[in-house]
């Protein structure tokens, strides 16, 4: 049912720009659930990767591996010129400044303040040149997103898509080079999840990130995607522009794309 | 079942001997082993208070009539005083530090690994196993022989009340008489054993959450095992140690 060989390919001429996180042929099961096989794939910098999937298809096992919380099984990840699966702990710490990660769930800290949940990274990562400069920075990352009035409040007295921001700003609060997004407008809003996809958009260009991201809300895919991969059954099945893709006349890309 | 006994303890054994090997190379987490100090000290303080006074005076109260038998009232304060400071206030300490601090470090640790916070922690490049785990298993080593001790005194102090409510007795001559009774080998063997089921209860909280299973039932079962299991274990040290002990001869 799936060509065997390369993935799909839509793409007319592929830009030369520096790859700076590669998949190759990665596998990872759970059990007998294996939920990636054979899986490859190229960021290249400054740009915007989407990669669609239907829900339970791996998407977030596979950055979940790119950012070395999962070890993979077979195959290999390279993540600014660094294999992953190759790095000691405190070289992983180091390489992990660089790359921003937005979970599903948020992952805030609840025991914490929005402030002390955005002083975190910074503290942990002590820099001579910021010294002093972290109050400054907080302002300046909820002001991002929009929320400055939130920074003494809980977590839990957050809404929704509040709780969305607040991750996003704590992701960008050391601006990294590369961002991989888990499904940053699911469950809000279409009003809320324009402005996420905006936001996204104004990140790429501000810090010029390049980045992975993780949608089904096509609407996200449209305003966002530079480029995009699709998951299915664990390999990546078809990859272009969002143009490319919708006008693909393969039944499983379609499927996405009604 | 006995297979999942055996494979539990290798795996907390595990789990323990990670904590010496990351607990004592840099970097430390100062800031956050002093607030854990204080989270877990000072949260079970008030229940310490009460069960130790409540031990004391409940203990004397029916010791007395016993002891009245064999004409020994003069005896109360020594034997008290020896029952607590060598079992019963560190056991009644340790069980009441497992239930109240022991579940919370289970339910705390539990809940931020089913929300992925302490993944988040080490995306964020932070060891969450020194930042969450260390922190925590130092502090109820700390804490519960300061715990204990605290829970002595009061204690003493209420079975020195005891005695009062039916008879007389100086607190000058009180003191003077357990003082008196109490050895070295009385005392440092059972502020050494509670060391040991302070790092239980950390140990075995850390594990229960940090390992606890995905959604809510995870994080109960997390909390719940973390009370049994270290409750239990806690008896099983205090076997070891009067064993131990007894080989020393100081018994
Ligand atoms: N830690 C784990 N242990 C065992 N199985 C896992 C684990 N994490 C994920 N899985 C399994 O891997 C598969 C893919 O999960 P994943 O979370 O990557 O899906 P997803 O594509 O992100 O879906 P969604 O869009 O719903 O978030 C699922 O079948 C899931 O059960
Ligand atoms: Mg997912």
């Amino acid at each position: 049912m799936l060509p065997d060989s390369a993935p799909l390919s839509a793409a007319t001429a592929t830009s030369p720009a520096e790859e700076v996180l590669t998949v190759e042929h990665v596998s990872k099961s759970f059990g007998d659930n294996h939920v990636l096989q054979d899986f490859s794939l190229t960021l290249h910098r400054g740009e915007n990767l989407v990669v669609l999937g239907k829900s339970g298809s791996g998407k977030s096992v596979l950055i979940k591996c790119i950012i070395g919380l999962l070890p993979v099984d077979a195959g290999r990840i390279t993540v600014l010129g660094q294999e992953v699966g190759a790095l000691g702990h405190d070289e992983l710490d180091q390489l992990r400044t660089k790359v921003g990660f937005l979970f599903q769930s948020n992952a805030l800290y609840d025991s914490m303040t929005v402030r002390e949940n955005l002083l975190f990274p910074l503290r942990r990562h002590w820099m001579a040149d910021r010294r002093g400069q972290e109050e400054s920075m907080v302002m300046q990352a909820l002001d991002d997103v929009g929320l400055v009035e939130t920074i003494d409040k809980m977590p839990a007295e957050l809404s929704g898509g509040q709780r969305k921001r607040i991750a996003l700003a704590r992701t960008l609060i050391i601006p990294p080079e590369i961002i991989l997004y888990d499904e940053p407008t699911t469950g809000l809003d279409p009003i809320t999840a324009r402005e996420i996809s905006q936001l996204i958009r104004e990140v790429q260009q501000k810090y010029t990130t390049s980045s992975i991201i993780i949608s089904h809300d096509m609407n996200c895919v449209r305003l966002t995607a530079d480029r995009v991969a699709l998951l299915v059954e664990g390999r990546c099945y078809a990859e272009g522009t969002f143009q490319e893709l919708q006008q693909l006349d393969d039944p499983i890309v379609r499927e996405f794309f009604v | 079942m006995n297979s999942t006994i055996l494979a539990e303890t290798g795996a907390i054994t595990n789990f323990a001997w990670r904590f010496f090997r990351h607990g004592f190379r840099p970097r430390y987490e100062v800031q956050e082993l002093l607030y854990q100090c204080y989270v877990v000290g000072y949260q079970s303080l008030p229940l310490v208070g009460i069960t130790g006074f409540i031990m004391g005076i409940v203990l004397t109260l029916q010791s007395r009539p016993t002891m009245a038998q064999f004409g020994a009232e003069s005896w109360i304060p020594t034997m008290v005083g020896l029952t607590i400071v060598r079992e019963m206030g560190p056991i009644i300490t340790a069980l009441i530090f497992a239930g109240k601090i022991g579940s919370s470090i289970g339910a705390e640790l539990g809940s931020m690994r089913v929300t992925e916070q302490i993944d988040a922690m080490e995306v964020a490049g932070t060891n969450p196993f020194k930042y969450l785990v260390v922190t925590r298993v130092l502090a109820t080593t700390l804490m519960l022989p300061i715990l204990t001790l605290l829970a002595d005194a009061i204690a003493l102090y209420a079975a020195y009340i005891g005695i009062n409510l039916k008879g007389v007795t100086t607190l000058a001559l009180f003191t003077n008489n357990i003082i008196s009774t109490l050895t070295f080998g009385d005392v440092v063997p059972a502020v050494i054993k509670t060391f040991f089921f302070g790092f239980a209860v950390g140990i075995i909280g850390c594990y229960k959450g940090y390992n606890a299973n995905k959604g809510t039932e995870g994080v109960g079962r997390a909390a719940n095992s973390a009370v049994v299991v270290s409750s239990l274990v806690i008896f099983l040290l205090d076997l070891l140690a009067v064993q131990i002990t007894s080989a020393l001869g100081l018994n």
